[in-house]
């Protein structure tokens, strides 16, 4: 636990605490009496402003031993909480432990209501309002950061609420993508293809599969040189789920549109990453949260949530 | 200082410490600062100001018990409901982001204590303070079972009988029951007082509404039933302070030193002044009736919370002996200096000083009025996304996504309507309706959408305008919107 190599300074706070602790009793009793001149008047003789005195009004004795009591108080704190340096406490308390058994109360507490979807479909899960204010709850704190509030991801962050999948929309693969998380490599291609003529050409045909606007010639000149592509992305450019290997054809461009974005990737390569939640969320909240976001692009099973 | 001063030097002296001579080191001994508390024994009193005392002894607690228990449509009336974080007093619906009003009550009630304190002394401790208030409900049940003063102080120098049992434990079961009543009616306004009144009939608390009306039932029986002037003496910081607010136009009890002295007893037939006497009996009422126990003949003393028990008192006795009224009485330090009636004392009210108070409460009140009455019935909070902050969207344009938290501040569900602006072209592509139950709040994503090439790239100001469809209030949030380059 300790910061430091040796105890010294762990020592040396424990004694100034120790030390201050008893100066402070030192202190109530050396300063329980004063010299004063009540003896005629009942005043301490102090005068101020010309007409005000001050009177002699002593505290009520049991007040004294109200400061005794908090003086007690530390040294009982002190032995059983982690106070003194590096020593422990006797109770064993420490502020991971108090966080864990918090957690595990609120846990807990909301098992109950969790496991009534547990044992639900996740289709059913989507079309039940309740599940669905959960699951948007801990999708705004666990997922809105990257893919939006809106869920509609942003560049490199792919959109939840198309009916376009990497890795397949199915509840279950959905829950596993949440589960155990996604790495998506696209190697750097640019030798596989050919010349950075060739590459270019590739980028023009890759443009075509999707109608979007290109050069028909050079997408022509590419389209036998896509066979390097095609190991993934298929020989008609669909993509492979199973591997996470993107739909070309679907006019829909995560990692950016156009010509230039696609030759920084076939010349680039890239690795994108979803983490796992697994560590994160529990079973219950990923089958909570994979119907909910199943349901994002499955309007007719999820009436309630907007 | 002035002349002013020196007479009042005369009139509220510390009598022994000219004869002793302040600076003389001679008579110097060692006091303890501590001293075993001599319990006091206030007696009873009646008279004008104890009748004021017990009108707004009434007026407080009728407000502080009754309250919990008015009701508003549906709902209690007044509830600040914690656990939801919302604050229900009569029609209004507060967020915590309305706490801006609390500060305004406090800065209202502290100024009215700076403005009531200027004029009239320390009138919120004698006569409105809890503290006061409820030691004097708990002093009447103590005469109820264990009689005055001297009953009291004759009883518990007795050794313990069946009677002085029955007395003592009498008085203790009263307390207790109104003790726990008070914390009952405290807890009462933090969740509702009914349904808490059943959990109460079936000791079906939670361990925190448990926790709090012992808390507060404890707060209330130690503090009216044992503490008392200590509370005043030694733990309130008002007591302290409030003297700052006082000058020599300050209406404070005030014991007319001389009219009164030279003080002693004689008989009611005798004339004082063949006896050279002043108009004080020296019968010492005035100490025994005072619930801080101090002698006010002694002067103005910070330990006088400005009851006028003392003033009741004395008056009783002027009256059985024949004398004048008021020896003790409610007057300033001008007045007693120079002799002043009480059409001065009146007229000197109007001073820069209480004014200012009036002026500065004035606007803060009325500041406070106009703020209510123009509030809105929601209130929005605009946030815009951070991670993901701009997006292009089929035909190049530019998309922003924010969420909005619309807090409904009345009892019925609303329809709200948003719309962007700000920019040319820039409008919503989510659902710009959106309804929001009745004083709930509810957070949505909104998407906003710019036309290609409309902005330049980088940050520009845009507003959001969300309208009531159900009522007539409109509410304008400023945010950004983000152009990538």
């Amino acid at each position: 636990m300790s910061d430091f190599t040796s105890n010294f300074w762990s020592i040396y706070v424990s004694v100034i605490t120790l030390v201050s602790i008893l100066a402070c009793l030192l202190l109530l009793w050396f300063s329980g009496k004063a010299k004063a001149m009540t003896a005629s008047d009942n005043t301490t003789g102090h005068v101020w402003d010309g007409d005000l005195r001050e009177m002699n009004n002593p505290l009520p004795r049991w007040w004294a031993w109200l400061f005794v009591i908090t003086i007690v108080f530390a040294f009982a704190y002190l032995a059983l909480y982690p106070g003194l340096g590096t020593y422990q406490g006797k109770l064993g308390w420490t502020s991971l432990g108090q966080h864990q058994t918090e957690m595990d109360k609120g846990n807990q507490e909301v098992a109950p209501l969790y496991a009534k979807f547990v044992n639900m479909k996740p289709e059913d899960v989507a079309k039940d309002a309740q599940a669905m204010a959960i699951g948007e709850r801990l999708f705004m704190n666990n997922c809105s950061q990257c893919h939006g509030s809106d869920a509609r991801g942003n560049k490199g962050f792919p959109n939840l609420t198309d009916a376009d999948w990497l890795y397949g929309g199915t509840p279950e693969i959905i829950k596993e993508t949440l589960t155990k998380g996604r790495t998506g490599v696209m190697p750097p291609m640019a030798a596989a293809v050919g010349s950075a003529d060739d590459v270019k050409n590739v980028a023009q045909y890759v443009l075509s599969l999707s109608g979007s606007p290109h050069d028909s010639v050079k997408a022509a000149l590419g389209k036998p040189k896509f066979a390097a592509c095609a190991a993934c992305h298929g020989a008609d450019g669909k993509g492979t789920q199973a591997m996470g290997a993107p739909n070309l054809t679907d006019d829909i461009w995560l990692h950016g549109y156009g010509e230039a974005a696609i030759l920084a990737m076939v010349n680039g390569g890239k690795t994108n990453q979803m983490p796992a939640q697994a560590d994160k969320l529990t079973e219950a909240q990923i089958h909570v949260l994979a119907s909910y976001v199943w349901g994002l692009s499955n309007k007719g099973g999820a009436v309630a949530t907007k | 200082m002035s002349e002013p001063s020196k007479t009042l030097r005369k009139v509220i002296p510390i009598v022994a410490s000219s004869e002793s001579g302040v600076a003389g080191d001679g008579d110097a001994v060692m006091v303890s600062l501590y001293e075993a508390q001599k319990k006091i024994y206030p007696r009873s009193v009646s008279g004008l100001f104890s009748r004021w005392r017990w009108i707004l002894v009434a007026l407080t607690q009728l407000v502080f018990y009754g309250v919990p228990w008015l009701e508003w449509g549906h709902r209690q009336a007044v509830l600040f409901d914690l656990e939801a974080r919302r604050f229900y007093i009569f029609n209004l619906v507060l967020y915590p982001q309305d706490f801006i009003y609390l500060t305004g009550i406090l800065v209202i009630s502290a100024l009215s204590l700076f403005l009531f304190t200027a004029v009239a002394g320390r009138l919120w401790c004698g006569y409105a303070c809890p503290q006061t208030v409820y030691t004097e409900i708990f002093l009447w049940i103590e005469k109820a079972f264990e009689g005055d003063r001297s009953a009291r102080m004759r009883r518990d120098a007795q050794p313990w009988n069946a009677d002085k049992f029955l007395r003592k434990g009498g008085k203790q079961l009263v307390w207790v029951a109104l003790a726990l009543w008070t914390g009952f009616t405290f807890v009462g306004y933090f969740t509702p007082i009914k349904s808490l009144g059943m959990q109460v009939l079936q000791l079906d608390l939670g361990p925190w509404e448990w926790f709090w009306v012992l808390f507060y039932g404890l707060a209330t029986y130690g503090n009216a039933g044992f503490l008392r002037e200590q509370v005043c003496l030694h733990m309130c910081p008002y007591a302290r302070f409030q003297s700052a607010m006082f000058d020599h136009d300050t209406l404070v009890v005030t014991y007319d030193e001389a009219r009164g002295e030279p003080r002693g007893a004689r008989s009611r037939k005798a004339d004082p002044a063949s006896l050279n006497l002043g108009a004080c009996v020296d019968c010492t009422l005035c100490v025994q009736v005072c619930p801080t126990g101090i002698d006010i003949r002694k002067g103005l003393q910070y330990e006088c919370i400005g009851c006028g028990a003392c003033a009741d008192v004395c008056d009783t006795v002027m009256d059985k002996m024949g004398y004048a009224q008021g020896l003790i009485k409610y007057s300033t330090q001008n007045a007693m200096a120079q002799g002043w009636g009480k059409s001065a004392i009146v007229r000197r009210i109007l001073r820069p000083r209480v004014l200012i108070y009036t002026a500065i409460l004035a606007t803060v009140v009325v500041a406070m009025m106009v703020s209510l009455s123009l509030r809105k019935p929601f209130k929005v909070d605009v946030v815009r996304d951070r991670g993901a902050q701009a997006r292009v969207v089929a035909g190049g344009r530019i998309e922003n996504v924010y969420r909005l938290q619309i807090m409904n501040a009345t009892e019925a569900q609303q329809r709200y309507r948003i719309s962007a602006g700000g920019l040319p072209g820039l409008g919503l592509s989510s659902d710009n309706d959106i309804l929001v139950d009745s004083t709930q709040s509810r957070w949505v994503a909104v998407r906003v959408q710019l036309p290609a090439d409309a902005a330049a790239p980088g940050s520009h100001p845009i507003h959001f305008e969300i309208d009531s469809l159900d009522q007539a209030a409109k509410v304008s949030e400023k945010s950004v919107f983000l152009v990538p380059r």
